[in-house]
């Protein structure tokens, strides 16, 4: 299973744990799996068309990937706001 | 004591104090995250507060407390795998049934709920209505930012949309027609098709003591209708402007309406680089300018649509607004004086009296 690494909110609201072994081939399915186990994560990465929110970046293995990125078992993916705002 | 509810670009501010003078920062929440509108129920004692965070997209949240712990509200998103997403909710108001709350947001969205706003569900009448693909977005997105109950009569409503016009309802939601005959766009050629005006409602109140009267400032145009936002008749001869954002009334007097008129569209701070707040006891047909104690001088202020507000009636009446410049102002006599009651805030986004 792949590694999600969470922070900030996010690692609060998916039981104050970082890292989350999560299955899924994509990023997409990953989030959404994460979803399943933590549901208070639900709408916070992913919105309602299961885009991932235009201020956050995922990294699959320190590469920006996006939802359809493909994801091996051994692979880390960090979910990190994007260095933005006002 | 008065609180105010303060939403900004930087969180949400609790003001309390003495209506006539300067109020105390008692709390704030929210901290770094635009908090756009914050509301307590006075039927339960919760506050409800919508916050649109940059990272992490807009959600409503309630409390008892909001010097405490914040519960995060459930059902505020459109509905999953669709071509749109939620963008942000501009305002909540309570209903008229028990423990019912109306949120109004971006794209052109109602929501609501039954249960003191811990769950909420879209109305589908509205989201699903066959006009949709036409409605267009004003500057501001495709708002839902003014929802109008009718006392005693919870079948009842009216919303604006900028730009998508009012909406009315009898029943309870469940079917929408439009309500905009009499509003004209200055904004699109004379010979555009009807069905293809976005008519940028601004703000919507209505009349408590008189509920087929509501009063609107529109993009370019006050407005005031008698029978209950069928047809719209223009009030704004004797108003320096008629572009502004918010609508206040005195809701003991249905002849009443509070404005506060920006230059233009083309320079939307306080006309004459004066604040001045105008006031109707007629219905529109005269306006009066109040400006004793707000700033009369190289004064370029914007104040938003959700961010004037009142408290109590008649002579008693209590009105505060917010600017963008952080600062907020409120009178304890109906207008015909004003204090300053916070300043150097984050720019601010909307007030809420109680």
């Amino acid at each position: 299973m792949a590694l999600v690494r969470l922070r900030g909110p996010l690692k609060r609201l998916a039981g104050d744990l970082s890292g989350h072994a999560v299955e899924g081939a994509t990023v997409g399915e990953l989030l959404r799996a994460l979803e399943r186990a933590h549901p208070a994560t639900g709408g916070w990465i992913l919105d309602e068309r299961g885009i991932v929110r235009r201020h956050i970046n995922v990294f699959v293995n320190g590469e920006l990937g996006g939802v359809e990125t493909a994801v091996a078992p051994e692979d880390r993916v960090d979910v990190l706001p994007a260095i933005s705002g006002g | 004591m008065t609180e105010l509810l303060v939403g900004t670009r930087k969180g949400l501010f609790v003001l309390e104090g003495e209506p006539g003078g300067p109020f105390e920062v008692s709390a704030r929440a929210f901290a770094g995250e635009p908090v756009e509108y914050a509301l307590r129920d006075s039927r339960t004692g919760s506050v409800l507060a919508s916050v649109t965070s940059a990272f992490y997209g807009p959600k409503v949240w309630y409390t008892d407390d909001p010097k405490g712990e914040w519960e995060q509200a459930s059902g505020v998103a459109l509905p999953e795998g669709g071509e749109g997403a939620l963008e942000r909710i501009w305002v909540i108001v309570a209903g008229e049934a028990g423990g019912t709350l109306y949120a109004g947001g971006d794209p052109g969205v109602l929501f609501e709920s039954r249960d003191g706003g811990a769950s909420w569900e879209l109305n589908r009448g509205l989201w699903e209505h066959p006009s949709r693909e036409f409605w267009q977005p004003g500057g501001g997105g495709l708002c839902l930012h003014s929802i109008a109950t009718w006392p005693g009569d919870p079948d009842r409503l009216a919303v604006g949309i900028s730009a998508a016009g009012v909406w009315l309802s009898d029943d309870g939601g469940a079917t929408w027609r439009k309500g905009n005959e009499g509003l004209v766009a200055g904004y699109v050629p004379e010979n555009t098709p009807p069905d293809q005006i976005g008519l940028c409602v601004h703000r919507l109140h209505r009349a408590p003591a008189r509920p087929e009267r509501l009063f609107m400032q529109f993009h370019g145009g006050v407005y005031r209708s008698d029978d209950a936002g069928e047809t719209w008749t223009d009030i704004a001869a004797g108003l320096p402007s008629d572009f502004g954002f918010p609508l206040a009334l005195d809701p003991g007097d249905p002849d009443s309406a509070f404005l506060i008129p920006l230059t233009a569209d083309t320079d939307r701070v306080t006309s004459d680089s004066r604040v001045r707040v105008y006031e109707t006891r007629d219905g529109g047909a005269s306006w009066m300018a109040r400006g004793s104690g707000l700033p009369q001088g190289h004064a370029y202020l914007t104040i938003l649509r959700e961010a004037f507000d009142w408290l109590g009636d008649g002579e008693a009446l209590e009105l505060y607004f917010g600017a963008t410049s952080g600062d907020v102002f409120g009178s304890r006599d109906a207008g015909a004086s004003w204090a300053t009651v916070a300043i150097r805030l984050p720019p601010v986004l909307s007030v809420a009296a109680g």
